[in-house]
């Protein structure tokens, strides 16, 4: 698929973190960050830990703020942007698959899984089946849909996660380790939900430790390392944050 | 509003309005210059340790404290309304009819000396609702939504646990399905079982209700789980205000790191 413009774009972002609670230390952690991902591209972020892999991704999830530079998703410029217009891009374009299951407890894993399409506005029968059709296909046993996922095995929860990500058809996706503490069947289903997503045109930004999946799925891969900061910035030297520092003993 | 915001499409219209709402007693701040707006359909979480002045913010929206300072614009069903400048039974008809106060402690928000089933029905007398069996009928099926045992309906809340009396305080509020809905600390004081209950039923209730919602709370997993966006509290000021997520993973404001950082796990 040819389209000029990338449905992610990342350019020039700069992430900078300032611990008030250490003296208003400013921890620079990425600086420069350049990426594009076209509609139907897989884009694995590669690097040791601690590079800024989730970093990243979280920038472009908006839940962490860049510093300097543009991050925009379908066009929608992050920096800047009102909570609730990020809101909207969430609920109908970015589709997020984190390593942890963040849900209501109590909530049957079903209704988990078929929330995003409820807020889309698609009837609960509709979204209800598509999302029983999602953990059919990544075995979850149907015994368990009525059950709380915060009560299932790392694995299940992870599945249940993947099929939350998976139940819109997003245009553009975040994977976070989407392949990990999955068995061999089960991984080889992810890979064809991804497979499948890019076909439809999905842009995919993925993190995977597993080499074989990301060669598998990914056509290319952006190495975070290279936005590591040059050297560290004094402490306290630039105060980006207009509120005021509490005061600090030592 | 200029002239070019009212062009703007409906849903991009906030049903409230907050604009450098104050309060103070005597010389101490309860809120200063608190502004931001709510939109349909969105949950605002407002946050803060006790002392911070969320309370008070609240309690200004609801009118059960005068405002020294502000303005309040809420975009009812039969359009604008300057909150703040309403008469008594104006403020009073707003409450019983499009808005809701949820009060932390049950007590406060229930008629304990009626039946389970009369704390419900009394909304809808209020608003006009005459017919017996059908006061009778609405107030069973909205035990029954907050899973309360519609066959309960006779008892008075006494009877009722903490979390019950809670969930029956949400029905009282809810069953003439109001437009915004104020909550103080809903969860609080109560079970984490039955948090989580009350938590899943408000999430719930907002998404098929179509309602917005304003919760007050020191519950930074509460507001996780149930808020579009949060608003940080310290001393009566607003410090910080943003996408829940955001706030929570990435605190710009050094009270909201500190608040962050001490919590065991959010």
């Amino acid at each position: 698929m040819t389209q000029p413009t990338p449905m992610i774009e990342v350019e020039g972002a700069a992430k900078r973190f300032t611990l008030h609670q250490q003296g208003g230390t400013v921890l620079p952690v990425m600086t420069g960050a350049r990426l594009a991902v076209h509609p139907g591209e897989c884009v694995a972020l590669t690097g040791p830990s601690g590079t800024g892999k989730s970093t990243l991704m979280r920038m472009i999830y908006g839940n962490y703020l860049a510093a300097e530079g543009s991050v925009k998703v379908a066009g929608f410029e992050f920096n800047g942007a009102r909570a609730r217009d990020i809101s909207r891009l969430r609920r109908e374009t970015l589709g997020y698959v984190s390593q942890f299951l963040r849900v209501v407890p109590r909530v049957p894993c079903l209704d988990v899984v078929a929330e995003p399409l409820g807020a889309l506005g698609v009837a609960p029968e509709e979204a209800r089946q598509r999302a029983a059709g999602l953990l059919m296909r990544l075995n979850v046993p149907e015994a368990l849909w009525t059950l709380s996922p915060l009560t299932f095995s790392g694995g299940e929860q992870q599945r249940v996660n993947i099929a939350r990500g998976f139940v819109h058809p997003y245009p553009a996706l975040l994977l976070d380790e989407p392949t990990a503490s999955l068995d061999q069947a089960n991984r080889a289903v992810v890979l064809d939900l991804i497979r499948e997503a890019k076909t439809r045109g999905a842009a995919i930004v993925g993190i995977f430790h597993d080499a074989e999946a990301r060669a598998e799925v990914c056509d290319r891969e952006c190495d975070v390392s290279g936005f590591a900061p040059e050297a560290p910035v004094p402490p306290a030297s630039d105060q980006a944050s207009p509120v005021p520092v509490l005061p600090v003993s030592g | 509003m200029s002239g070019a915001a009212l062009a703007m499409a409906a849903e991009d219209r906030p049903l409230l309005t907050v604009k450098g709402l104050t309060k103070r007693y005597g010389a101490r701040i309860g809120c200063a210059d608190v502004s931001f707006g709510l939109w349909p359909g969105e949950v605002l979480g407002i946050v803060g340790e006790s002392g911070s002045g969320k309370t008070t913010l609240l309690r200004c929206l609801a009118g059960e404290l005068d405002a020294d300072e502000g303005r309040v614009d809420y975009e009812g069903a039969q359009g604008l309304h300057d909150v703040l400048a309403l008469s008594e039974p104006e403020r009073r008809r707003l409450m019983r009819t499009e808005w809701a106060l949820v009060h932390q402690n049950p007590r406060d928000g229930l008629r304990m000396g009626v039946s389970a089933g009369a704390n419900v029905g009394e909304r809808l007398m209020a608003v006009g609702w005459r017919h017996y069996g059908r006061i009778r009928e609405t107030a069973a099926d909205w035990l029954g939504r907050v899973e309360i045992d519609p066959g309960r309906i006779d008892e008075r809340p006494a009877a009722f646990s903490g979390g019950m009396q809670q969930r029956l305080q949400i029905a009282r509020n809810l069953v003439t399905a109001p437009r915004l809905v104020l909550m103080d600390e809903p969860t609080g004081g109560l079970d984490v079982s039955v948090q989580a209950r009350l938590l899943d039923l408000i999430r719930g209730l907002v998404r098929d209700l179509g309602l917005s919602a304003i919760v007050v709370t020191h519950d930074l997993a509460v507001v996780r789980l149930l808020a579009d966006r949060l608003i940080v509290m310290q001393g009566g000021h607003v410090v910080e205000q943003g996408l829940t997520d955001q706030v929570l993973d990435d605190p710009q404001a050094p009270y909201t790191q500190l608040l962050v950082s001490s919590v065991l796990r959010v």
